[in-house]
């Protein structure tokens, strides 16, 4: 139904500037797939999440000084004497590690589901663009506060640069405004890490155009066959993502009023000091696992080269995987290769936070060519030889079936 | 500077942790002790942190600052205005220039800082053969299990084992990093007398300068525990609402 209104105000806008029209074609009217699991409601999470870091970073930066001498006492000023400011640090501070969390299970959905694969590779790449920038924006927050993981992380990561061919020392320098981290290095991650998230909100409107072109997915993994497979996006999905929004926000609370310290390290409570260095230093834990692979390998450029290769092969993974089935639910080969791939993510997320030694060092390595292997061996070869089992008809098919089903129980196994 | 940088970021890299795992050393986990400010709804003991704060004045202020503090935040504590005016008043602060230009001395009053020990971090140095006290603001979220860390420093200096050498200059305390620490065990029995008559055992005193030390770096905590609760519960009534909205949609869905 198109969108109607007596509102006369409203219609003389919308006559001219579709705003209403719009709003009304994309948030209610749009019809999404009926069958649509909770794993769905992650995106619009992170929608809200993106929200949440914006408004309260533009609270935090009204108060906070980007100058070497004054960063760190600026933000305790903000957690001591401004009013609720340390409600808003926290919950920029732990709203990161939330944003992260809430991504990355999106991400894993779109690998089980094949939601990367035609017509919806654009809008998978136009993700994995916002993870990137997502990194890039919490990397150089972290550095904000400017204590001694603030300043020794921001040292290692820049230095990475260093490995590139050539160019990497004047890359690195350029990224630090001078010959260390300094006040110039802590001005432009500042003047960037305002920048970015606004940055990031453009590529999430490209997001949802892509997304909207085509429509949501489904578990199920298969077209829609009519109209009778889908639902309007309101009230159907609207309630269900405010139903998942309260619980992921019990969740967030637990973390931001009753352990709003446990996600950072102790060390970024120390002012930053250029001349002693932290016997450990390890980044937040949404970079862990990433780490991890840059110190699995023994050579620093390689290293450097595997990091970025870990995020940047998702860009190639619509081609690397050749199976037409999009669904990991029809493929029982796939399906037991993906839960080993999370069990390498998180094993390496655990051997990033250890010193790079012995099991962990170990650990890091199997689970580095796992990783990768993954990508370039196991989804192309499986692709190939495994039998999908049969998919429904179409979404409304099962739904119905189930019931059938349980009319006749026996059937299958006699 | 850049060397000594690419040294750190090389070895660092390359995994051999020599250095550092030697500055790290090994050292005694922290026994687990009950606070009043733990759980989820933890308050300070109002009393141990007064007490906390008179060890802290007449025994850790000699070496540490606590410069994030200003005397106006002991009310936080329940120490009345009249009593927090006569805290800041036994210190003598630097203010100016005046309109002549100069720098001059006055009483501290309720809206200064804490008064700090030094003039800056090359005195505390100089003062304290060359180890650094540091300052204690923040010291409670600035090392992993925070109170219960202060708590077994504080009390836990001891004789070394036999084999254990230890430097001119230095202590033995099995809790620090590396075990050897510059700072010569600060409380004794007795240090200081408490004016609600509790007995000053070095364990007590520990005790209460931590909960002193953990007020002074998360003064909020109260605050934010009855926040938390609040907005948790509401959130699960909410939740439970949308919930319950969310199945009455959906039931002519299939
Ligand atoms: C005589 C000077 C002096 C006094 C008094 C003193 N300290 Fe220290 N403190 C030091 C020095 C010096 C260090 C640095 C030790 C080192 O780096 O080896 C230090 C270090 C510390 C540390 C840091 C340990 C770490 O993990 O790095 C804490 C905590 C501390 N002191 C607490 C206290 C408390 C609480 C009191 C009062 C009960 C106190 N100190 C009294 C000199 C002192
Ligand atoms: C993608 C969204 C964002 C992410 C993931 C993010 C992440 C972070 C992180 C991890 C920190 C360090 C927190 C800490 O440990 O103290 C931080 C600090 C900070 N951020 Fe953001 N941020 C985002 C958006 C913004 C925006 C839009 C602004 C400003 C307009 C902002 C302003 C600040 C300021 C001023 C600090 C320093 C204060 C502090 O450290 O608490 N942030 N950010």
């Amino acid at each position: 139904m198109a969108f109607q209104t007596n509102n006369r105000i409203i219609k003389w806008i919308d006559y001219r500037l579709p705003v209403f029209s719009f709003a009304h074609h994309s948030l209610i009217e749009y019809p999404t797939p009926k069958n649509l699991s909770y794993w769905w409601n992650f995106g619009s999470l992170a929608g809200i999440m993106l929200v949440v870091q914006i408004v309260t970073g533009i609270v935090l930066a009204m108060h906070y000084t980007p100058h070497v001498d004054h960063a760190f006492a600026s933000v305790e000023h903000i957690m001591r004497n401004v009013n609720y400011g340390w409600l808003i640090r926290y919950m920029h501070a732990n709203g990161a590690s939330m944003f992260f969390i809430v991504v990355f299970i999106h991400i894993f959905r779109g690998l089980y589901y094949g939601s990367y694969k035609s017509p919806r590779e654009v809008l998978w790449f136009l993700g994995v663009i916002i993870l990137l920038l997502m990194m890039a924006t919490a990397f150089m927050g972290y550095v904000l506060p400017w204590g001694q993981m603030s300043f020794w992380g921001a040292t290692v990561i820049t230095n990475l640069f260093s490995a590139v061919p050539y160019v990497g020392d004047s890359i690195v320098t350029l990224l630090w405004g001078g010959f260390s981290v300094d006040n110039p290095t802590l001005n432009r991650f500042f003047s960037l890490h305002y920048l970015l998230p606004f940055v990031i909100v453009g590529v999430v409107a490209l997001h949802l155009v892509a997304l909207h072109q085509h429509g949501s997915g489904n578990p199920l993994g298969i077209d829609r066959k009519g109209p009778q497979d889908s639902i309007p996006f309101h009230p159907y999905y609207t309630v269900k993502d405010l139903f998942g929004l309260g619980v992921f926000f019990i969740f967030f609370a637990f973390w931001l009023f009753y352990a709003p310290n446990a996600l950072g390290h102790p060390d970024n409570y120390i002012p930053a000091n250029p001349l002693v260095t932290p016997a450990h230093i390890v980044p937040e834990w949404y970079f862990l696992p990433f780490y991890a692979i840059l110190r699995a390998v023994p050579d620093k450029l390689g290293g450097v080269v595997l990091m970025f290769g870990s995020i940047l092969i998702l860009f190639l993974l619509p081609w690397l995987d050749t199976s037409r089935v999009r669904s990991g639910r029809f493929r029982p080969i796939f399906k037991q290769f993906f839960w080993v791939f999370v069990l390498a993510c998180l094993a390496l997320g655990w051997a990033g936070a250890q010193p790079p030694e012995g099991l962990p060092l170990a650990i890091s390595r199997v689970a580095t060519v796992y990783y990768f292997a993954y990508f370039l061996v196991i989804l192309p070869l499986v692709g190939w030889f495994e039998r999908p089992r049969p998919l429904p008809a179409s979404i409304s098919e099962p739904v119905l079936g189930a019931g059938k089903m349980a009319a006749q129980p026996a059937r299958e196994k006699a | 500077m850049r060397k000594f940088m690419f040294a750190a970021v090389a070895a660092f890299l390359s995994g051999t942790f020599a250095l550092a795992a030697q500055a790290a050393g090994e050292q005694d986990p922290a026994p687990s002790r009950s606070w009043s400010f733990s759980g989820p709804f933890g308050t300070y003991d109002r009393a141990a942190a007064q007490r906390g704060f008179q060890v802290y004045k007449e025994v850790c202020a000699a070496c540490h600052s606590v410069k994030y503090l200003a005397y106006r935040n002991l009310r936080d504590l329940g120490f009345s205005e009249a009593e927090v005016k006569a805290i800041a008043a036994q210190y003598e602060v630097t203010d100016g220039p005046n309109d002549d230009g100069e720098m001059f001395q006055r009483p501290a009053v309720p809206a200064d800082r804490f008064k700090s020990p030094f003039a800056n971090d090359k005195a505390a140095r100089a003062a304290n053969g060359g180890a650094l006290p540091p300052d204690l603001s923040l010291i409670a979220k600035a090392r992993p299990n925070g109170a219960n860390y202060l708590h077994a420093l504080l009390s836990g200096y001891r004789e070394p084992p036999a084999d254990f050498a230890v430097p001119e200059g230095l202590h033995y305390n099995p809790y620090f990093a590396g075990k050897r620490i510059a700072m010569a065990p600060p409380l004794n029995a007795d240090a200081v007398t408490y004016a609600d008559g509790t007995q000053a055992s070095v364990d007590q005193m520990a005790h209460d300068v931590t909960t002193f030390l953990m007020w002074a770096a998360e003064p909020k905590l109260e605050d934010r525990h009855s926040l938390g609760f609040k907005v948790i519960l509401f959130l699960i009534v909410l939740t439970g609402l949308f919930y319950a909205v969310k199945r009455k949609v959906w039931a002519d869905v299939h």
